[in-house]
């Protein structure tokens, strides 16, 4: 019959599903025999631990959802339950609340990664930008799942962020009021927040797996940044990226565990074991610290609508980045100014986190100030004139012959060269 | 150069981390003229560290005899005295000599019961406007998580317990407060609670300020983690499960790697 | 894929295969061991509670209860019976031919020897699991002075056995334990 798959599987009943619904067969070629770049360095682990820490706070969070209860008299006592009286469930919740942390440490090397070896050049430009939705994504479920506890920053933090669209002309004050289900933020805007709070994770799933698709279709970028010539130049996904990702796995929930079972609330801030009180703002009002650099971004600028179009400014500037950025060369290992703007890049990102950790008075506005301009010039102006002037190194002739070819145009590709340097 | 590879991709996450975290700290010390905190040596303290049980009896003495005159602590339920060690009668005869109200009798007159251990530990105040009205309009804060709600966690509670003095000459303190160096402002509406000699302990130890001060703190830590012994204790498990997977998982990729060139 | 090169690791015969086969193994079962104990607090997270449990046993005090009079409790959510049975009523329990029973059970089975006065029972017609009346000496007790359910008409005697259906099954009794003469505890 014309639909039918033909199966190479010799199990009867996998041959049987497989026949009808080729889904063995795609996870052997997409997971299986799936050609990838033989150099991969431990930077690209970090996509697989993102997908491992979505997993673990889905299951974490439907867990939590069972015993949580989404009202303004009862969300802080509830949570407390959780704590204290359901079987695990101080270990549940202190996983998810440190999941969310341990979240976006992985996604911003992640992000790093694809920055410093040029994964967002063609022909990955779209797997790109669809990164960045996922971003947004999870920032968006990120924010409101600090809502649900119900403490004084869940419910400061939720004042201050939903007042940034107030800031819109016109029409701000009454997206905040949408927003709220009120005149402030309370029991409609608790519950509307857990809904979302829940949905998002699955949209972050079905994006991701546009994301993997792209992925999957342009193939993987690698530490050189150059095509993949041959198929000397590849391996298997398995066993190789199984069990390289599967190092990475253990070290990565080694580390979670750690928060997890001796400093648990090291990441939170204290004042969100106060119970949420519209009548007193905490001393300082601060994000997480995944959040500082925006909010230090956002704290720079001396203006309300300008702050607030910088914050998003800085997260969709990247994406515009693969047409900004003119240079030929992916890896900033063959871009030797690159390679210093990039870290004085990573540099400046940690500035304005700790910029936005500090309340806004004396050096630290001026360090935000300047950090905050040096961050959009990265991205705007100096990219798009330095992929014009810089003289990349020469690139090696392919993956597994990693010489340099043809240095000068002359030499012939066989003829020994300088090794490539260590990464 | 593998493993040379290894170290900056997660190096970096340490890094960022520990960066961000501890800058983050810093700014929320600094704020008020308040002298560092002395760092105690607590028995719930690091990887192996439990409650000292004796300790936190001590302390929840402190607390039942001094501080629940004004202090709720709605999260507790009698029966999780257990975990500091107490028995199921202890228990039940600690509840059952505080009165908790009942349900209504034959009239429909409000009655009084002796606690069961499933009761939440007594608030001291029926709402929060009766315990503003008694304390010169300040709330005392639920004692529930108190030592997870404040910088500095017990090291600060035992510092502000230790931390009454008159206030230095010229300063100008308010109707009704009191100077304490260590909370941010200096002036708090907490008269000093704890003088040495506020209880005598069962136990027969003598009952300094310090020795108080020490004691209510282990109880406040033990009130706010009910969980930390066996959160410790999962957490070595984990943790030496988690390095041993961690260098099979490596020496296998060794292996399978091996002939990759 | 085609166009892959061969694995070399894959190949079978050189000496580091039966090792590395072995490690495999080991790795296999200790991250399968790993996925158990992280399974297991998700599992037991849906298990009662602590809160839940501590309430999973109610004590109750017999002293105001009449003799002939009963009283319903909440006990796990369902209603429980304790009535103060008069010797009449307890002869009448004891003195019942097992054949004449729908489900044979002598009263002594289910009481506390030597507190025959007290019969404690699950109140949950085990028809359809409506709460009978009798409780009161001015409820409705049906012909064999127990308790008659208003559903479908099951009639139980003073010992909460089924006397008249449609109910198949008697009352179901409790875990329970005299803690003195004047306080049970159930459950």
């Amino acid at each position: 019959m014309a639909g039918l798959h033909k199966s190479d599987f010799a199990n009867p009943v996998i041959n049987w599903i497989d026949t009808r619904l080729p889904i063995f067969t795609m996870m052997q070629k997409e997971y299986g025999t799936f050609p990838t770049p033989k150099n991969f360095n431990y930077f690209w682990n970090f996509g697989a631990l993102a997908v491992v820490a979505l997993m673990v706070m889905i299951v974490t969070g439907i867990f939590l959802a069972m015993n949580y209860t989404p009202n303004v008299t009862m969300a802080f006592d509830s949570v407390e339950r959780i704590m204290r009286d359901v079987n695990y469930g101080w270990l549940i919740r202190y996983v998810h609340m440190n999941g969310a942390s341990m979240f976006f440490i992985v996604v911003y090397i992640h992000i790093f990664r694809g920055l410093y070896y040029g994964s967002y050049k063609t022909p990955r430009e779209l797997l790109w930008m669809i990164g960045v939705v996922l971003l947004l994504l999870m920032m968006a479920t990120a924010f409101m799942g600090y809502v649900l506890p119900w403490g004084q920053m869940s419910y400061w933090g939720a004042t201050v962020i939903t007042n940034l669209f107030s800031a819109i002309p016109v029409v701000g004050p009454g997206i905040v009021t949408w927003l709220w289900g009120g005149f402030s933020v309370d029991n409609p805007t608790l519950n509307r927040f857990f809904s979302l709070h829940y949905l998002l994770p699955f949209v972050i799933v079905g994006v991701l797996f546009l994301h993997v698709a792209a992925l999957h279709i342009t193939g993987s970028n690698n530490p050189l940044g150059i095509d993949v010539k041959s198929p000397q130049d590849t391996l298997p996904f398995h066993p190789y990226y199984t069990i390289k990702d599967s190092v990475g796995v253990c070290v990565f929930l080694l580390v979670w565990a750690v928060l997890v079972c001796f400093v648990p609330n090291y990441l939170g801030h204290v004042d969100n074991y106060t119970p949420a009180n519209p009548m007193a703002t905490p001393a300082d009002v601060v994000p997480e610290w995944y959040f500082l650099p925006f909010y230090a971004i956002l704290r720079s600028v001396p203006n309300k609508l300008g702050g607030v179009s910088m914050m998003f400014g800085s997260i969709l500037v990247m994406f515009v980045l693969p047409w900004f950025d003119t240079s030929p060369v992916r890896s900033c290992r063959f871009r030797p100014i690159y390679r210093q703007l990039m870290w004085v890049l990573v540099a400046d990102a940690l500035l304005l986190g700790a910029v936005g950790a500090h309340p806004p008075q004396g050096i630290w506005v001026v360090i935000g100030r300047v950090c905050t301009a040096y961050y959009f010039l990265h991205f705007l102006v100096i990219l798009p004139f330095l992929g014009k002037l810089e003289r990349p190194l020469p690139l090696p002739e392919s993956i597994s012959r990693p010489v340099i070819a043809g240095g000068g145009g002359g030499l012939p590709g066989g003829a020994p060269a300088k090794p490539m340097e260590k990464p | 150069m593998r493993p040379a590879i290894l170290l900056p991709a997660f190096v970096l996450p340490a890094f960022v981390l520990i960066g961000a975290a501890l800058l983050a700290v810093p700014a929320r010390a600094q704020e008020s003229e308040t002298p560092p905190l002395v760092h105690q040596h607590w028995s719930f303290d690091g990887v192996f560290g439990t409650f000292d049980n004796a300790a936190a009896q001590r302390g929840l003495q402190v607390y039942q005899q001094v501080c629940s005159a004004c202090h709720s602590m709605k999260q507790m339920y009698y029966r999780n005295l257990a975990g500091i060690g107490l028995n199921e009668d202890q228990i039940k005869a600690f509840a059952a000599a505080i009165l908790v109200p009942g349900p209504a009798d034959e009239s429909g007159q409000p009655t009084q019961r002796p606690a069961l251990p499933s009761d939440h530990f007594k608030s001291p105040f029926p709402n929060d406007e009766a315990a503003r009205a008694a304390n010169g309009g300040a709330l005392p804060p639920d004692q529930s998580v108190l030592e997870k709600a404040r910088e500095g966690g017990p090291d600060y509670i035992y510092a502000l317990l230790n931390g009454y003095s008159d206030p230095p000459a010229g300063m100008k303190m308010q109707q009704g407060m009191n100077y304490n160096r260590y909370f941010p402002g200096n002036q708090i509406a907490m008269p000093q609670p704890l003088h040495g000699n506020d209880v005598t302990y069962v136990d027969g130890t003598p009952s300094s300020l310090e020795q108080e001060a020490h004691d209510v703190t282990t109880f406040l830590a033990f009130a706010a983690n009910p969980e930390l012994n066996e959160r410790h204790a999962t957490g070595v498990k984990a943790v030496l499960f988690l390095v041993f997977l961690t260098g099979i998982t490596y020496a296998l990729k060794r292996k399978i790697w091996a002939d990759v060139h | 894929m085609a166009d892959t090169v061969a694995p070399t690791a894959f190949d079978h015969g050189s000496p580091g295969d039966a090792r590395r086969d072995f490690l495999k193994l080991v790795v296999g079962a200790t991250a399968a061991a790993g996925v158990g104990a992280i399974a297991w607090p998700l599992v037991d997270s849906m298990n009662p509670s602590q809160d839940v449990l501590a309430l999973s046993a109610t004590e109750v005090d017999l002293t105001p209860i009449a003799e002939g009079s009963g009283i319903t409790v909440l006990w796990r959510g369902k209603p429980i019976f304790v009535r103060y049975r008069t010797a009449a009523e307890i002869k009448a329990a004891q003195d019942v031919q097992m054949s004449q029973l729908i489900e044979p059970q002598p009263d002594s089975q289910r009481v506390k020897s030597g507190h025959d006065k007290w019969i404690v029972l699950i109140g949950i017609c085990t028809h359809l699991g409506c709460v009978p009346l009798g409780n009161k000496p001015t409820d409705p007790r049906g012909d064999w002075g127990g308790w008659f359910c208003p559903c479908h008409g099951s009639q139980y005697d003073t010992s909460g056995r089924v006397r008249h259906g449609p109910a198949p099954l008697n009352l179901y009794i409790p875990p329970y334990a005299f803690e003195s003469d004047t306080k049970v505890k159930i459950g």
